[in-house]
């Protein structure tokens, strides 16, 4: 079963952010996970670095391929996860705990754009079908 | 099942030498005086080995291989049709392989004549008015075309456009050579067909955006229905095309890219033109081009003054890129390029297209009922196949498939790639295959789904056995790599 915590909010490229005041923490879902299969390397982006929504800015590689990761809104990267470096299995241990960057939205707004916890979980159910 | 052979540092024994000198009869030198302290202090840490266990390593290590020469082949995308052997014998006449890049022009008239007359036939055969034999490889062929497209740009003035628009379902080479040339790998979507979506890639479209690129057929095996209106739209909006010929084997002979509206285009030689590869090459990524790009390509270029071939060098080309490769580029793998083409001759090459078509056709409709095609409706010369039912109903994924293959004496297709279909297989017959070898592929897949329904995915775990390592920890060898023996510092 695909883990979806309900206090959060997702993409539809399987990105989950969470907002709390002024900052915000993301990183990839459960499904993104399972989907990679075993992640053995993760591209963080630089602390500082000013994304828009949807940009590409980080870059998880499984057995599978490399994936981008795009960033759910906009604003300036505050804080990358070290911990994921030499150790990419955390992301298939725990992808809620293991977050990947930490990031200053500049358009708070953009927040309403995003997937609340029962439209991913609809939108995994449909990608789920359609693999079987 | 055979075990892992020992490494040549294991077989190693201090001392033990294939080779015996007579005494030095000459008087000894200092080698670190001699060389004013540029000699190493240690000694390279070299295997010491007798020449006959040298050559049982290797010989016992070709024996492991698995070639085109010994069975069939359909890894997706890789084109890996048989090579005709007289291909090698060309490449082994003294003209061609006892030379030197170095020697003056008018001492190799005939390499330059054979260079001269590939780069023809390859313009004739893609519809383009120019073609550099120099990129070593399909990706070198792409970062030498984008980098064209990027001086053609400036070269009109226009410097904003910083993007490259790619497919979804586009090699990853693509995006790669993008950013290597320093643009923005954009990603355009595929439709419900597998097709590039035209109305997201119209939005795209702006003056920031260099070019689009694209494989066609795609990576689904599925050519574009309107490439017409593709190209047309990346033109209207300023941008170049450019054409991975990653699928030329689909089309040659048949439909041009020049003809679709594709101004830079590469080749993969070693593919479509029947020669060698895997094991890392070497391979050759001819570039084709418009004749607004032609002075932008790499120099030297081969030319033709009267009845003699000479070279333009770069002082004569000011616009050119430089040179991207040493010399001319693989000159051996285009000695056999030209031999497949002038042995098929222009009815072959066409035929070449059409029997790919054809056993992919046939071997994909045998297929389908067991593993359902990733997308419906006829293919060029490859099809995705879906193991995703396969994997839902019996517990066997697409890898377990592809292991139980080798077992049956197959090379496997490619598998999880293109990404956009999960579980894929991609299974690429080529022309060169039997019908009686594609119905052989066939029974075993079959006989492979009925194991999987039959004895569930257990069955499959220890898969292969007849290799000297069955699954490599891939997971393990990705997180951890080790590239180099690791030696034992204490002994």
């Amino acid at each position: 079963m695909t883990k979806i915590p309900q206090d959060l909010r997702y993409t539809r490229d399987h990105e989950w952010i969470r907002i709390d005041g002024a900052s915000g923490v993301m990183g990839i879902t459960d499904y993104a996970q399972h989907a990679m299969g075993d992640i053995v390397y993760v591209e963080l982006p630089e602390v500082g670095r000013q994304v828009k929504a949807g940009e590409d800015f980080i870059v998880v590689e499984s057995v599978k391929g490399a994936n981008d990761v795009f960033s759910p809104v906009s604003g300036k990267v505050a804080e990358v996860n070290e911990d994921l470096d030499g150790a990419p299995e955390l992301l298939n241990e725990d992808p809620y705990a293991n977050w990947l960057v930490k990031l200053e939205p500049s358009d708070p707004k953009e927040m309403d754009s995003l997937l609340d916890p029962a439209a991913y979980a609809k939108l995994v159910e449909e990608l789920e079908a359609e693999n079987e | 099942m055979s075990r892992p052979m020992e490494t040549l540092f294991e077989a190693s024994r201090a001392g033990r030498v294939g080779y015996a000198l007579p005494p030095l009869d000459v008087p000894g030198v200092d080698c670190g005086e001699a060389l004013q302290g540029a000699c190493r202090e240690n000694a390279p840490r070299l295997p010491e080995m007798a020449e006959v266990d040298v050559i049982r390593h290797f010989t016992g290590l070709s024996r492991m291989n698995y070639s085109v020469d010994e069975g069939f082949y359909p890894l997706g995308s890789c084109t890996m049709k048989y090579n005709p052997k007289i291909n090698e014998a060309a490449a082994r006449m003294p003209g061609f392989s006892r030379i030197h890049p170095l020697q003056p022009e008018e001492t190799v008239q005939g390499a330059l004549e054979l260079m001269y007359i590939l780069s023809d036939m390859l313009a004739e055969i893609t519809g383009m008015d120019a073609v550099t034999l120099q990129p070593a490889a399909g990706a070198h062929g792409e970062q030498t075309g984008l980098m064209m497209i990027k001086a053609w740009h400036e070269s009109r003035g226009d410097t904003k456009r910083t993007k490259i628009i790619v497919p979804d379902s586009a090699h990853g080479t693509n995006p790669a050579s993008a950013s290597v040339t320093g643009f923005d790998a954009v990603e355009v979507a595929s439709d419900e067909e597998g097709m590039v979506d035209l109305e997201a890639l119209r939005a795209l479209m702006d003056d920031t955006v260099a070019g689009l690129m694209l494989t066609n057929p795609n990576t689904l095996g599925i050519f574009e229905k309107h490439i017409l209106e593709l190209t047309e739209t990346v033109h209207r909006g300023g941008g170049l095309v450019y054409y991975d010929g990653a699928n030329a084997n689909a089309i040659m002979g048949k439909a041009r890219p020049g003809d679709m509206g594709f101004d830079v285009l590469h080749l993969n030689l070693h593919k479509t033109f029947s020669t060698p590869h895997g094991g890392g090459g070497p391979g050759s990524g001819a570039v084709g081009v418009k004749a607004e790009l032609e002075p932008f390509l790499p120099a030297p270029v081969i030319v033709k003054k009267g009845y003699r071939f000479g070279l333009e060098r770069l002082k004569d080309r000011p616009r050119s890129i430089g040179r991207v490769r040493s010399f001319f580029g693989n000159f051996g793998v285009l000695v056999r390029a030209y031999t497949y083409i002038r042995t098929l001759g222009a009815a072959g090459i066409v035929e070449a297209s059409e029997m790919a078509v054809l056993n992919a056709n046939y071997l994909a409709k045998k297929l389908s009922s067991l593993y359902p095609l990733a997308h419906k409706g006829w293919c060029m010369h490859e099809f995705v196949l879906n193991g995703g039912p396969l994997k839902h109903e019996t517990g066997v994924s697409s890898l377990d498939v592809a292991k139980a293959l080798i077992d049956a004496g197959y090379h496997p297709p490619t598998v999880y790639f293109p990404l956009i279909v999960p579980e894929a297989l991609m299974v690429e017959p080529t022309e060169t295959e039997s019908r009686e070898t594609l119905d052989r592929f066939a029974e075993a897949m079959e006989a492979i789904a009925a194991k999987a329904r039959k004895e569930g995915p257990e069955a499959f775990h220890d898969l292969p056995v007849t290799t000297p390592v069955s699954r490599p920890d891939e997971t393990t060898a990705a997180r951890n790599p080790i590239l180099r023996w690791q030696f034992d510092e204490n002994s």
